[in-house]
């Protein structure tokens, strides 16, 4: 309960510090969902004229361009400015459904000219639906307060008469601080310890003084660190030990101080973000998962096929109210004939577009495809060839990022199938997932089949063109409930084979065992599946048949 | 547009800071790519380079900064014929640039106004003679891609659309950079890129505070900063002009082509372009570095960053093909 409302306290003071003139902080996540408690946060920053920035922006608007109907009244160009010409503070809403193309241009614009400020609203509700990470870590403050808002919360509006956060000096001895702290939370980006320097400036700042002390040092690791970091320092003796070894080699710095994490405010403040950091990292990521774990969840999946198309050049045609009309291009065609076109009609006032003028927009539309691998990662197929079938994975995969295809991964073993990586064109990611697919357990499927089929279902509505490939020893064991039968688990499984072809999902299926399984041969006739029984295959050879038989 | 933070001034990354360096000295490299983390200063670091950059001498009003007026194209309308000096263009290529702004279109101001077919240059004219930078590159559209490795490959701009008919030269270093957790490159481009660099977020204590102190003075210090890290670019840039001068002169010992040769062939590499950029960078490292025969070293240095995108994939190395470069480079030259 407390917690609770020290993360409204913290909510408080980040809000304060994002009014401080000249704090260049970039700015703030604030993931809430709406609620009446979001409007009083966004109440408290009333005073920044904040614009708001919808995810589905278009560059016009974003970066300015031709002001169509400006440019036609007074026959002479006019274009709209872009988004960001002058300083702008905006609010970027739903900023968990923001596109990595979004994501990147409004970091160009924030990384090119210093001044912006931006406040993603972020209101996922998932652990994995969150504000790209490539904003996020341009963005100093995280807001996320717990529970109820506290009885009469208000963030106090921030003071006049100010001192100027660029005046604050902050000694070398606070740098280090600072980056220490965040190398031993394995935060890897270096923008992290900088803006959190600049927040203990602001901290100085507001609270009147011109030097930082341990104080907004404080504050600072507490508002930048603990959303930030990947993993739990061990005990705060044995801090040094998980941050790479040339960790205790600072010699550079005043000769007293080598022992550099055992410095009082140093502890003080490892234990401070410590003590705030998100509980499922606790839970669940420290102990094997790679610094990067975290952000795992990845930009790629947001990615949908066909949102726009290859844009072909603008055709002649008529226009029949389902064809959008390129305005542009149709001026274009019709400019060079002006004077000409005046000669012929003194009277006429205005441009003079005649129908053969109009140009039409056209795109070219391709499905992407997406091959969905439904590995079999159990204890038999774990004992025969699992590392084969993740090598196979990983060639296919190299192989469909040059097509640029997307590729999904679930693996099934145990009582269950898991999705282990949603779709995606990141290789680094999928190799990750793959190198961290751990074996053993029975041979559940149909719930390996049952995910496929729900997946690809879900990709076929986002415009991609699903594949599933099923990696399997075909021993199918364990049955949809999660109950060790074999007679179910077959049953089960040829029902969802059916229920794939129904729905004319495109599948191929790989008998990994060593010698070809009968009922898996049924299992991919029922599926309408090209068939590989492919004894001592290696990886190689693998890739070339699974290319053939996709190909054909 | 602020100042961009100094290139002597960039910790470590000693990598990615040789290979854009060695693109200055001899363009003909063909460009470089920086893959890597977020915030280790790719950005950072490209945009300390323009201003790192010699000048190049240019007809001024000329739209693709031809060196003489009789290689300005034909349809640019000179105004001032005067060769003047003016800083290394680097431009950048912003996401979802359209296909007008890229090769250029019909200037359409002019024709609403007059009536006049004219040709407004896109960035490919602006980058000519200069470096052409892609922040994001791999989240780049196809279509723009596509249209970049045509230019590229040729070394000029052609347009043919809304009557117009026009060409004009667009020889340009590609600058990329790029997070690979955003997605992966396409091989055809990967090639394109002379150089390819692999950034990562320093683990030295040390090294990371010493980056938040220089970005800390550069921010709260300007001035003092400035003065003393533009002496030191300064420096470098000297460095690079002399280089460029000695480039001809660089002997190539018939067992250095071997070598090249030996590595490539050891490394499965595919063509001969590997075997081309790794002498070609391997000289104007030697250049830069006031030799003037061309040794292993050389060779051994440059190796890893001309050669690894140029291997076919190996997914199940975990170590990347970084270190497969530097294990076989010590196979073969010992």
């Amino acid at each position: 309960m407390s917690h609770d409302a020290d993360s409204w306290d913290r909510a408080t003071l980040a809000l304060r510090l994002l009014t401080v003139e000249n704090a260049n902080l970039g700015g703030a996540v604030i993931r809430m969902r709406a609620s009446p408690a979001r409007d009083q946060v966004l109440a408290a920053l009333q005073g920044l004229n904040l614009r708001k920035i919808h995810p589905t922006i278009t560059d016009d608007q974003l970066f300015g361009g031709l002001d169509l109907a400006a440019t036609l009244e007074n026959s002479q160009l006019v274009e709209n400015r872009s988004f960001f010409h002058t300083k702008t503070n905006a609010l970027l809403v739903m900023a968990e459904r923001c596109g990595t193309e979004l994501a990147a241009k409004l970091a160009q614009v924030m990384d090119r000219d210093a001044g912006h400020m931006l406040l993603a609203l972020d209101e996922g509700a998932e652990a994995d639906e969150h504000a790209p990470a490539a904003l996020a870590d341009r963005l100093a403050l995280h807001i996320e307060p717990e529970g109820r808002m506290p009885e009469g919360w208000r963030p106090v509006p921030a003071g006049t008469g100010l001192i100027d956060p660029q005046k604050v000096t902050a000694t070398a001895q606070d740098i280090k601080a600072l980056a220490e702290i965040a190398a031993v939370f394995g935060i890897d980006s270096l923008r992290a310890p900088l803006l959190a320097l600049r927040v203990a400036r602001a901290h100085a700042a507001l609270h009147g003084r011109t030097t930082v002390t341990d104080a907004d040092l404080n504050a600072a690791a507490e508002l930048t660190y603990p959303h930030r970091a990947t993993r739990v320092p061990q005990e705060p003796d044995a801090a040094e030990e998980p941050p790479a070894p040339p960790d205790d080699t600072p010699e550079d710095d005043e000769a007293g101080d080598s022992d550099t994490l055992s410095l009082p405010e140093g502890d003080m403040l490892v234990e401070a973000v410590k003590a705030l950091l998100p509980p499922d990292l606790l839970a669940g990521l420290v102990p094997v998962g790679t610094s990067r774990g975290t952000s795992g969840a990845g930009a790629g999946q947001k990615r949908k096929g066909n949102r726009r198309g290859r844009p072909l050049p603008s055709r002649p045609g008529r226009l029949d109210g389902r064809a959008r009309i390129d305005l542009v291009a149709t001026l274009r065609a019709a400019a060079p004939w002006q004077p000409l076109r005046k000669q012929a009609v003194p009277a006429g006032t205005g441009l003079h577009i005649r129908p053969s003028d109009i140009r039409l927009k056209r795109y070219q539309e391709q499905s992407d495809r997406l091959l969905i691998f439904t590995v079999d990662a159990s204890g038999s197929a774990a004992m025969s060839r699992l590392n084969e079938a993740k090598g196979a994975v990983e060639l296919l995969l190299a192989q469909a990022y040059a097509a640029r295809d997307h590729v999904a991964l679930i693996a099934f073993r145990g009582d269950g199938a898991e999705l282990l990586l949603p779709p995606t064109r990141s290789l680094v990611q999928t190799k990750r997932r793959l190198a961290s697919l751990p074996g053993g357990g029975g041979t559940p499927l149909a719930a390996g089949l049952q995910q496929a089929a729900l997946l690809a279902q879900q990709s076929r509505s986002k415009g991609l063109t699903p594949t599933v490939v099923v990696l399997t020893d075909g021993r199918a064991n364990i049955a949809l409930d999660g109950t060790p039968d074999r007679a179910a688990a077959q049953a089960d499984s040829e029902q969802m084979a059916q229920l794939i072809q129904t729905q004319n999902i495109a599948a191929l299926v790989i008998d990994m065992s060593k010698r070809p399984q009968e009922p898996l041969r049924a299992l991919s006739a029922r599926l309408g599946a090209p068939y590989l029984a492919l004894p001592r295959a290696d990886a190689e050879r693998l890739t070339g048949a699974v290319s053939a038989a996709l190909d054909s | 547009m602020k100042t961009p933070f100094p290139f002597s001034a960039i910790v470590g990354q000693n990598e990615m800071k040789q290979a854009m360096v060695l693109t200055a000295v001899d363009p003909g490299i063909g460009g470089v790519l920086v893959f890597g983390d977020r915030g280790t200063g790719k950005s950072t670091a490209v945009r300390a380079l323009a201003a790192l950059l010699p000048p190049i001498r240019a007809v001024e009003s000329c739209p693709v900064n031809s060196e003489k007026t009789t290689d300005c194209p034909e349809w640019a309308e000179l105004g001032s014929k005067k060769v003047m000096t003016r800083p290394t263009p680097v431009i950048d290529l912003p996401l979802g640039a359209t296909e007008d702004r890229v090769v250029g279109a019909l200037d359409i101001e002019r024709a609403l106004t007059r009536g006049e077919k004219a040709f407004e240059p896109g960035l490919l004219a602006r980058a000519n003679r200069g470096y052409l930078y892609i922040d994001e590159v791999n989240l780049l559209e196809d279509h723009i891609v596509d249209l970049l490795l045509d230019v590229a490959q040729s070394g000029e701009n052609v347009v043919e659309r809304e009557g117009l008919s026009i060409r004009h030269p667009a020889r340009f270093v590609l600058v990329g950079s790029g997070n690979p957790e955003e997605g992966e490159l396409r091989p055809q481009l990967l090639d394109r890129f002379g150089l390819s660099v692999e950034v990562r977020s320093p683990n030295d204590v040390a090294e990371r505070v010493e980056v938040i102190k220089r970005r800390d003075a550069f921010e709260s210090n300007f001035d003092t900063f400035m003065a003393h890290y533009s002496a030191e670019d300064t420096k470098v840039r000297d460095t690079i002009l002399k280089a460029r001068k000695r480039l001809a002169k660089i002997k190539t010992p018939d067992d250095i082509l071997h070598d090249c040769a030996a590595l490539c062939i050891a490394l499965g590499s595919d063509g001969l372009r590997g075997e081309l950029t790794l002498l070609r960078t391997a000289r104007a490292l030697a250049a830069y570095q006031g030799d003037k025969v061309l040794s292993r070293a050389h060779l051994r240095d440059i190796a890893p960053s001309a050669l690894s995108h140029r291997l076919r994939r190996d997914p199940l190395d975990e170590a990347g093909s970084g270190a497969r470069v530097n294990r076989i480079v010590a196979e073969v030259l010992g």
